[in-house]
């Protein structure tokens, strides 16, 4: 039982809000001692650990050119994009970027979109840029708001396409799995069986994405922020 | 041969310079932390290959230390006032997307070329990391655009990057942790622990509480590992096999299929998966690091909902 206490430190401490890297470290550290391990062998296990997932972080390399396009007014011209469709509202914008990024994950072609890639500087200013476009000057919660549903659209619609694709990792994954137990599946039945569920987010998120709008509507007649022509500034943080 | 490594060592370098340019900017209060977090962190990359294990661990408790400890702080300075970029930005209209658009065409185009081509017979990239050899191509294709395109000083790469870091912060490095994490998870057992209670304390007695236990167990547990390539094993093995399968005679490719999916689901609802839900909420400076979570729960709730019918409705019928 004392295995799980690395649990019960990040539950507990993710929910005291505490530096997670700091609530992290001090689960992995005790679970490691709690299951036998010397404290030399702990940090090495860490260290090893970390060491071997450094290709999550390969995505940073992004970062130079988007910030040198965003210097350059990237996030400002994805705004006036929008700005100059008088159809276009933060909910659509979305609906299509789910649309095409569902589409391509499931041909395979996830890399086709991203947080630091597409989101940032792309994909959230021109949602943005579509309610500033309707309701003017946007309150900063809103803003974050649509920021974040920005992401989750992101998030969403690669992960329930992705799983048509017979060639990706999750698929390959429970084809090894499950030869390990003597079962044999064929990669492309498990990918059918995939459909049913990506059909049910796309409705599922698609919805919401509506409620967004109405929501956003509602909010801005309701209380209209009254401040004069849309400011492209960023909040205060 | 192009490796990894070749990647980790421009990995090495950007953080490096981040380092240096924080050292020298007076305007952040913190500049000294920044320089030492961007600095070790350049270290597990320059050298993590070749260090023992304890020590690159003592690197990363060093980082953890200074991020939760000392704090890490933020420039005040703007390389561009709003208005120099709104004219920039008339001014270079729609060429603008172009390095944006580089990035992920260069991406697509090196998975499928590089995976088989050949130089002399020896690959020019390793055929198993073609996807994230790739990125890294993608991104320095879309740098080199942008530069001849916008000319700017050379510096600017360097300046605008350590602007965008600084911003994510300490959330940048929260993946590694985590899969750190979940290597110390697995070898204490956890798995083996979390499936041996589920099977003791739940009610597994008919075809569909095996069902509800296998997909809401797979998302609870991938909310726990952070990851649902973790959870599917565990899971899999302590009640999909033995109770969806065997015991009530399902099918398992409906069964492992959804499972995985299920997984998913709660892969959006949970800190741990800290590259998909906490690393956005800081790259988009939202105040609220969870606030990415919270736009995705309902979704995620009414899929799992959906994922546990679809399994119930086709695993027992093949």
């Amino acid at each position: 039982m004392l295995t799980l206490i690395g649990i019960l430190i990040v539950v507990a401490g993710f929910a005291a809000r505490l530096n997670p890297l700091l609530v992290v470290t001090v689960a992995g550290l005790a679970t490691g001692l709690a299951s036998g391990l010397g404290p030399v062998q702990v940090v090495a296990a860490f260290g090893k650990a970390f060491t071997e997932s450094r290709y999550v972080a390969i995505v940073w390399l992004v970062l130079p050119v988007i910030g040198l396009l965003e210097r350059a007014g990237l996030k400002e011209r994805a705004r006036a994009v929008i700005a100059a469709v008088p159809a276009a509202t933060t909910g659509r914008v979305l609906m299509i970027y789910f649309a095409v990024r569902q589409i391509t994950a499931a041909l395979g072609l996830i890399s086709l979109g991203g947080h630091a890639q597409m989101v940032r500087p792309l994909v959230a200013p021109m949602a943005e840029g579509a309610a500033e476009n309707r309701f003017g000057a946007l309150r900063a919660a809103t803003r974050f708001r649509i920021r974040a549903h920005a992401s989750a659209v992101d998030n969403v619609a690669v992960f329930f396409g992705e799983d048509i694709f017979i060639a990706i990792g999750s698929i390959l994954l429970i084809k090894g799995f499950l030869e390990q137990n003597g079962i044999n599946v064929e990669p492309a039945r498990l990918a059918l069986w995939a459909v049913p569920t990506a059909v049910s987010a796309w409705l599922i998120h698609n919805v919401r994405l509506l409620l967004l709008d109405r929501s956003l509507r509602r909010e801005a007649t309701a209380s209209p922020v009254p401040i004069a022509p849309a400011q492209h500034e960023e909040p205060a943080a | 041969m192009i490796t990894l490594e070749h990647v980790y060592w421009l990995m090495g370098v950007l953080a490096a310079g981040v380092a240096w340019v924080n050292a020298r900017d007076a305007s952040n209060p913190k500049r000294w932390n920044n320089a030492a977090f961007w600095g070790l962190y350049a270290a597990t990359f320059l050298a993590g290959s070749w260090l023992p294990h304890a020590v690159t661990g003592c690197l990363v408790i060093a980082m953890v230390a200074v991020a939760s400890i000392g704090k890490l702080g933020q420039t005040t300075r703007e390389s561009q006032t709003a208005a120099q970029r709104e004219a920039s930005a008339a001014r270079w209209g729609n060429r603008l997307f172009l390095p944006a658009l580089t990035i992920p065409a260069v991406t697509l185009l090196g998975t499928f070329v590089l995976k088989t081509a050949t130089v002399g017979g020896a690959p020019i990239v390793d055929p198993k990391q073609v996807t994230q050899i790739s990125l890294a191509l993608g991104a320095l294709a879309g740098l080199a655009v942008a530069m001849v395109m916008l000319r700017p000083p050379a510096a600017a790469p360097l300046h605008e990057a350590r602007r965008l870091w600084d911003a994510v912060g300490w959330a940048a490095v929260l993946p590694q942790m985590l899969a750190a994490l979940g290597a110390l998870f697995a070898t204490a057992g956890v798995g083996k622990v979390v499936s041996t209670l589920a099977e003791r304390w739940l009610p597994l007695g008919t075809p569909l509480a095996a069902v509800v236990t296998y997909t809401v167990g797979m998302a609870l547990f991938t909310m726990i590992m952070g990851n649902a390539f973790a959870a599917f094993p565990v899971m899999t093995a302590g009640i999909g096999l033995p109770l969806v399968m065997t015991r009530f005679g399902g099918d398992v490719t409906v069964m492992a299929a959804v499972g995985m999916l299920s997984g998913f689901c709660g892969t959006l609802m949970t800190p741990m998966a800290a590259n998909y839900n906490i690393v956005p909420a800081a790259l988009l400076e939202l105040p609220d690091e969870y606030a990415v979570i919270k736009a995705q729960i309902p979704t995620a709730l009414l899929l799992l909902a959906a994922n546990t019918a679809i399994m119930y409705a086709f695993v027992y019928r093949q």
